[in-house]
């Protein structure tokens, strides 16, 4: 038996969840799917006095709120790609999901707990940031629920960090969708298919009336301790190229599995790849031919 | 030192009640093996990473051994051991791979087994392309994987035959 020893408790409802992780403070994690918690725990890399198991709150539901796929936090990544309703309403991030892992860790792993996990080398963040999206954060202060909304920008701190504190619970995480006009596409380059990429990117593109592209945004995995989104919108008005837009932007070092320039390399060219498919993608929903 | 709290974890386990007294640490896999006596569930890397100790919780393989037996009580789990049938006569799945050499030193296989049961029920005629998809994420260090993806064909037809 290797995991540490730990108290386990089972709330079940977001008001019995906040008061225990305001009671117990920073000895307490949230256990969600388990997928990257229970690991760093075998290895005895985490060692947590109490686990707050939220997968009983009844936050089991994909919603539409305005413009948002509002993803509940016992929604599981293998529902992204197994509801029929998801991969219509929002297909980049039903395509993002096909990218997460193996299917057995998707059977388990939360979309809410990897955005709090914080991963430099998971789809979800970056999709989050790319979009501009938010998580719904709850705490059980001064006698009460509060509840705030923050944005990527200010989720991501660092590599497996978030501004989040440690009697918040994320409840909920907001992906807009994208407009007409707009098109999304996901390339990863990784030494298995399951395994961390070595580099990613998801990516928008968007049409004018005619076809013709006017702006775009990619978000990068992999390539920084937080996900880095850039700009694409001067090279695919013309002004130079993607492919070195994005090398002269990113800066990603180098470690065991890959040299920092073989990174930013691959991470430019899935770049190349990838907008072709973004760019087909949003005249097709612009309504032009592609 | 004082004792580790433990408390009743209440599974039904390849169709029985089975039910132990364990520390929250727990693994599923450490309970199946040591506490149910169910060593067919093989442990191999303990970080998610080789499958080995895939099951089936409430019909969907998960990792065992990255999930604590306290999260599934109530439960519905199968393992390997479910498989056979009531007389241990082996089931098709089980039998397709013995007919098609789908394993060598066997470590790997009763995962590989549970996870070709899951396919099969979902797709019952699957493409090669969704028999890699679903195998992917578990590793097999002998057969180099043709004979286990031909043998999940082979149990798809098998499957397709029974009564």
């Amino acid at each position: 038996m290797k995991p540490p020893p730990f108290t386990y408790h089972r709330p079940a409802d977001v008001v019995a969840a906040a008061r225990l992780l305001a009671e117990l403070g920073d000895g307490a994690k949230v256990l969600a799917g388990g997928q990257s918690l229970v690991p760093l725990m075998n290895f005895r890399l985490a060692a947590p006095d109490h686990l707050v198991d939220v997968n009983h709150l009844g936050l089991d539901d994909v919603g539409i709120d305005g413009g948002d796929v509002v993803v509940g936090a016992g929604v599981r990544h293998a529902r992204l790609l197994r509801d029929p309703d998801v991969g219509a309403v929002h297909p980049l991030l039903a395509e993002a999901a096909g990218w997460i892992a193996h299917a057995v860790i998707r059977n388990r792993g939360t979309v809410c707990g990897s955005l709090a996990h914080a991963d430099p080398a998971a789809e979800l963040p970056a999709v989050l940031a790319l979009l501009g999206g938010s998580v719904e954060a709850v705490a059980w202060r001064d006698g009460r629920l509060a509840s705030r909304r923050v944005t990527a920008a200010d989720l991501f701190v660092g590599p497996f960090e978030t501004s989040l504190a440690a009697d918040e619970l994320l409840v909920a995480a907001r992906f807009p969708r994208l407009g007409a006009g707009t098109g999304g596409a996901v390339a990863e380059l990784a030494r298995r298919q399951g395994d961390y990429a070595l580099a990613g990117v998801a990516l928008t593109v968007t049409v004018d009336e005619g076809g013709e592209p006017v702006g775009g945004r990619a978000a990068y995995l992999s390539c920084a301790p937080i996900p880095v989104v850039l700009d694409l919108t001067p090279a695919l008005a013309g002004a130079g190229d993607v492919h070195d837009l994005v090398a002269g932007a990113l800066d990603p070092t180098d470690d065991i599995h890959a040299t920092g320039a073989y990174r930013r390399h691959l991470a430019a060219t899935l770049t190349a790849r990838a907008v072709p498919t973004a760019l087909a993608r949003a005249r097709e929903t612009a309504g032009v031919p592609a | 030192m004082t004792a580790e709290p433990t408390q009743e974890v209440v599974l039904t386990v390849n169709g029985a009640a089975r039910s132990a007294r364990v520390p929250a640490r727990r693994l599923l896999s450490d309970l199946l093996r040591h506490d149910l006596r169910l060593t067919g569930t093989h442990v191999g890397c303990e970080q998610g990473v080789c499958g080995a100790c895939t099951v089936l919780v409430d019909g969907e393989p998960v990792r065992s051994c990255l999930t604590f037996a306290v999260m599934v009580d109530g439960a519905e789990v199968t393992t390997v051991e479910g498989l056979a049938g009531p007389g241990g006569e082996l089931g098709p799945v089980q039998r397709a791979f013995r007919e098609c050499h789908g394993l060598q030193c066997g470590f790997c296989t009763p995962g590989f087994l549970l996870l070709a049961t899951d396919l099969l029920a979902r797709r019952p005629d699957p493409s090669d392309d969704e028999i890699a998809a679903a195998l992917g994420g578990n590793l097999c260090r002998c057969t180099g994987y043709v004979n286990i993806v031909r043998s999940v064909r082979r149990a798809a037809e098998l499957a397709g035959e029974a009564p």
